[in-house]
């Protein structure tokens, strides 16, 4: 081993190190956790994820989860789209304030948006449902998704609408047909970010529902039970968390390292 | 088939881009827009396709007002410079999309496809991607998916300007072929004299805004109206300076020569005079050969052409000739002229003899 890849491996160590932990701890029982220091599990057991899957508050939470999740990346990109594309190939009164404004809207804590959203949802029968959530996250992912589209888009030389509207093409048939397919590289980094953000947003999605949207996050903030604290449950469902994401990474990661080459990620 | 432009204009932000153009484009031969960067070719040939509406003024094919027709509505071709094409279909489905949009049946698309990739070579690359072929396979693939439409016009947006020396040789020599027989109007857009003149057909110089003249390529060149045609037809810029006539003399500065071979006709007084840098050699070749000195700046070696930058008196010229000239940078050198090829200007630009 040469020397120089001494200093990545011990920083790669030092980044998985939490994550080891986290998983070591999900295949323990709780009593070892309290006991003491152990690097591997002395008792192995899959206790706590058999409870997880067995148990509809806890698989419920998951589902609960991906349910407002996938709606919200749903909306956002489509919604995005044609925002982004009048961003990319239109001037006009106004739109780089638009845009600007659009980007400070991710610049506000959450926080600063949980009580009026929480206040309007009841008002019109929206609390504790999955949509609520969807649509509140949108306030942040709308904006991201335009400005990573956009930046996606005005890679597209103008001259490709041009030629496939002097081959016939109408307006949406274009594009559906070709610009889409063009820009594919782009709707899945924004569909990769959109995803992430509400799946890690905690407090709009905790505030928002009670019991029939109750995201995973929500669920595990119940970390006492009446045997007492469940830490290997615990563990056992922050790495189920980590699950979903890591599968979603997988599949735009080539696509992301372009997105970071455009600078829009 | 004929494509008329009656006094179109175009307006961008309160500014007349394109100025009344009147123009009548044919079918049978190329018809060249020339003109400099930024003369208004591709505007021109943007409102031709509908992709900018006109401010005023009508576009009329073959009888039809098309002025309010939608670019999706005019049967057209469009090429541009940079190579598009739709990266994400193979060659063959590139070509067939605006027969697919037409709704043609899919044994007539195969047969358009397969005519027009063998007219352009393409036969081996049907099932790659544009971005698998070079620079100037994917121009091709552009030009084939113009031709496969039954096009009442075709726009050729300087389409070799992209592509190296050899390619565009190549594919200059394919273009006649490309187009022949097949009624289409062929508008091409090129900012190099050269290349209008090896099309023929008919040429409009295109210079700010404006069609300068407008007729029979190889009649335009020997015939500019104005000095500004002559100059837009010149690569590199033509050669002018003032000159006086008196009598039967014509003098530039310390140079003069007789009147009778040219410019018999005109009156006294002052003109301009403009000689084309390849009818200023560095020897003599004539009797009628007028001697001018000057300075040599820069000089250049194109292939085997030779060309010398000179100052005499408060003139800037250019000399043109075949074959490698040993110029001395820094030093007078005599360079010579035909009186019979020079074009005389009045003072306003306008065309005197």
């Amino acid at each position: 081993m040469q020397k120089r890849s001494i200093v990545p491996i011990v920083y790669i160590l030092f980044l998985m190190l939490p994550i080891y932990w986290l998983i070591a701890m999900s295949f323990k029982t709780t009593n070892e956790i309290l006991a003491g220091f152990s690097l591997f599990p002395q008792t192995f057991t899959i206790e706590a994820y058999v409870t997880i899957f067995t148990d509809p508050t806890w698989y419920w939470g998951y589902i609960n989860s991906i349910i407002y999740v996938s709606l919200n990346t749903v909306i956002s990109v489509c919604v995005a789209l044609p925002a982004a594309y009048a961003f990319s190939r239109y001037r006009f009164l106004g739109d780089k304030q638009l845009f600007f404004w659009l980007l400070t809207n991710r610049m506000a804590p959450a926080a600063v948006f949980a009580l009026p959203f929480f206040q309007l949802y009841s008002a019109v029968g929206l609390f504790d449902t999955h949509l609520a959530v969807a649509l509140a996250h949108c306030l942040f992912n709308i904006p991201l998704a335009v400005w990573i589209l956009e930046g996606f888009m005005g890679g597209v030389p103008k001259e490709l609408d041009e030629t496939a509207y002097v081959d016939g093409y109408s307006f949406p048939h274009f594009f559906v047909k070709i610009f889409l397919p063009t820009i594919k590289a782009g709707v899945g980094v924004t569909a990769f970010f959109c995803f992430m953000f509400s799946w890690v947003e905690l407090l709009l999605a905790k505030t928002l529902t009670a019991v029939a949207a109750k995201p995973i996050a929500a669920t595990m903030t119940k970390t006492a039970s009446s045997a007492g604290y469940e830490l290997g449950l615990l563990a056992a469902a922050g790495t189920l968390t980590i699950v979903p994401g890591a599968i979603v990474i997988y599949f735009v990661r080539n696509y992301i390292a372009k997105g970071f080459a455009m600078g829009r990620v | 088939m004929a494509l008329e432009l009656n006094n179109i204009t175009k307006v961008v932000q309160g500014k007349t881009h394109i100025k009344p153009i009147n123009l009548k484009l044919e079918s049978g031969h190329f018809n060249v827009l020339l003109g400099e960067t930024g003369a208004g070719k591709t505007s021109l040939i943007k409102l031709m396709a509908g992709l900018d509406s006109v401010a005023s003024g009508s576009i009329v094919m073959d009888g039809v007002d098309i002025t309010e027709q939608s670019t999706q509505m005019r049967r057209i071709s469009l090429v541009h410079q940079f190579f598009v094409n739709y990266p994400h279909m193979t060659v063959f489905d590139n070509i067939a999309s605006p027969l697919r949009v037409a709704k043609m049946t899919p044994s007539e698309i195969e047969g358009r496809v397969e005519e027009a990739a063998d007219i352009l070579k393409l036969r081996p690359m049907l099932h790659r991607r544009p971005h698998e072929l070079s620079g100037g396979q994917q121009q091709r693939t552009a030009l084939a998916r113009a031709i496969a439409k039954d096009s009442q016009a075709v726009f050729l947006d300087e389409p070799l300007a992209n592509l190296d020396y050899k390619l565009r040789e190549e594919l200059r020599e394919l273009l006649p072929e490309l187009f022949a027989g097949r009624g289409a109007v062929v508008v091409y857009a090129t900012s190099e004299p050269e290349e209008a003149l090896l099309l023929g057909g008919q040429t409009a110089l295109m210079q700010d805004g404006y069609v300068r003249q407008f007729g029979n390529t190889a009649d335009l060149y020997r015939d500019p109206e104005s000095l500004i045609a002559a100059r837009v037809f010149s690569d590199p810029p033509i050669n002018h300076a003032s000159v006086i006539k008196k009598g039967n003399k014509i003098a530039m500065g310390d140079v003069s020569w007789d009147a009778s071979v040219q410019a018999s006709g005109l009156k006294d007084g002052e003109y301009q005079v403009a000689i084309r840098p390849h009818h200023i050699l560095p020897m003599k070749t004539d009797k009628a050969n007028i001697a001018i000195t000057g300075q040599v700046g820069v000089t250049e070696l194109s292939g085997s052409e030779s060309s010398a930058h000179f100052v005499f008196g408060d003139h800037a010229w250019v000399s043109l000739s075949h074959g490698v000239h040993p110029y001395q940078v820094g030093e007078d050198h005599t360079f010579y002229m035909n009186p019979s090829e020079c074009l005389y200007f009045a003072p306003d630009g306008s065309r005197a003899a």
